[in-house]
């Protein structure tokens, strides 16, 4: 059982390498000629006049948040899909009752406007 | 010869059992990097046509070494980093998105018994390698100090956290069609006497398309690639990104278009079965083609179809793309996972006897 998972731990690793040998080879082969104005963050051709982090959009915020309570909400279909012929009507109901609680939080949402980005 | 085979015996059991799938995976990684490197020829070629040119047609007879010089030009590129960049984080970031969209091939079937780690849970790790890609995308916006890929990391991250609501909720209807989070048996569960008529995209028709359009979305991909935008933020999150540090982001980029058209090859149109399994003749006709050939060519199909999305549709405005994912794509699965979900509670016949 747990030896199958000895593959992924070493294809993870190899690909997280990889990833390293990418940029390494970049170093390795590539030219280094830095200066002052090739070093500076791209704006189209104007100096760069005041810090990149810079205050942005409260809505990003509400995506994140949502997103939290809707990936949540996935994980615990997951087990549930999986047995769901063996659990039958019980275990069917018992999910529709909870997702029908984040239905509801759902609507309130889009009637708030939280899902607005005119 | 003699003195390797000795040699070779001579090893212990378990370095030869992880000699054995370093080989493996380097039999994965191999060809997919070949696969992604002919994609990005392929996508040229075929937007060209499509726009009634050629296309790149200089390098190699036809253009065929294309990719290759694109690959020598970037190994020999200067990398950037900005001045006023986290350094590390600058050079983890494309690091962080090239391992899972690798990675993330460890589970994936390529035919009945051709799987590197046949584990139950392969469905979950795929999910799971998949988000992580966006801390890369976050991260790298995040460490190049600048404003372009500022602004296109947070786009970027927004919508594909919106659309893997989407994605999640798609799949948790393919689990509850399929009873397995095997990527095999999801397969084994499609295989019937209707042929192509048995796999899941008839029953899950809804899924099936808001998968394969949250998959262009959440690779951002035309129509949906406002983190790159050129026309506004130029290339989005990796504008300050060069060389081989670009590529990474390139590669990743392809390598998960691939990994989606394939995923929804399995999970919706069969995965290695034949499209005429159980039909009078023409089932017998095709017994002799391989389940990777179909694999091969289901994948084909989907991967083809990002293309022709990209040369067709122009792209979405931002709060047209948050609209679909959000309020399209949420309520559509939500409502159809209740109908599979009674589907299967009452065993419909064809799908879910």
């Amino acid at each position: 059982m747990l030896e199958n998972y000895l593959p992924i731990l070493i294809f993870l690793a190899i690909a997280f390498v990889m990833g390293g040998v990418v940029i390494g080879m970049g170093f390795l082969l590539g030219t280094r000629k830095p200066d002052n104005e090739k070093l500076s963050p791209y704006e189209c051709g104007f100096e760069a006049f005041e810090d990149a982090r810079m205050k942005f959009d409260v809505r990003y915020y509400l995506v994140a948040i949502l997103f939290i309570i809707f990936d949540l909400e996935i994980a615990f279909l997951f087990p549930w899909a999986v047995v769901l012929d063996e659990i039958g009507m019980v275990g069917f109901i018992a999910m529709m009752v909870f997702l029908g609680v984040l239905v509801i939080g759902f609507v309130y949402e889009w009637k708030k406007g939280a899902l607005e980005w005119e | 010869m003699e003195f390797f085979i000795g040699l070779w015996e001579a090893l212990p059991d378990g370095l030869q059992t992880v000699i054995w799938i370093l080989l493996k995976i380097i039999a994965i990684i191999l060809p997919l990097m070949i696969c992604v490197a002919y994609y990005t020829y392929a996508e040229r070629k075929v937007i060209g046509y499509m726009q009634v040119r050629v296309g790149p047609n200089r390098v190699g007879p036809k253009g065929w070494l294309q990719p290759i010089a694109d690959a020598v030009k970037l190994m020999f590129k200067e990398i950037i980093i900005p001045s006023n960049a986290n350094k590390a984080l600058f050079l983890i970031a494309p690091a962080i998105t090239l391992g899972p969209a690798l990675a993330a091939w460890a589970v994936f079937p390529f035919d009945e018994e051709l799987v590197l780690a046949d584990i139950n849970a392969g469905l979950l790790y795929i999910l799971a390698l998949t988000s992580v890609g966006v801390y890369g995308v976050i991260i790298a916006g995040w460490a190049s100090n600048s404003k372009y890929a500022f602004l296109g990391a947070m786009r970027s991250a927004a919508q594909i956290v919106a659309y893997e609501i989407a994605m999640g909720f798609a799949l948790v209807g393919v689990l509850v069609a399929a009873g397995s989070l095997n990527l095999g048996d999801i397969v084994r569960a499609q295989s019937g006497n209707g042929g192509l008529f048995s796999w899941f995209w008839l029953p899950l028709l809804p899924l099936f398309g808001v998968y394969v359009i949250s998959g262009v979305a959440e690779t951002n991909r035309a129509p949906f690639d406002v983190a790159e935008g050129e026309s506004e933020i130029v290339a989005g999150f990796h504008i300050d990104y060069s060389g081989m540090a670009f590529a990474a982001f390139f590669l990743a980029e392809y390598a998960n278009m691939i990994l989606i058209a394939a995923l929804s090859a399995i999970m919706f149109m069969g995965g290695w079965l034949s499209p005429f399994q159980g039909w009078p003749i023409l089932g017998p006709l095709f017994d002799w083609v391989p389940g990777f050939v179909w694999l091969v060519l289901k994948t084909g199909l989907f991967a083809f179809l990002f293309l022709w999305l990209r040369a067709t549709f122009p792209r979405y405005r931002y709060d047209q793309i948050m609209r679909l994912g959000w309020k399209v794509f949420i309520p559509i699965t939500i409502v159809w996972i209740a109908v599979v979900g009674l589907a299967v509670v009452y065993q419909l016949p064809w799908w879910f006897d």
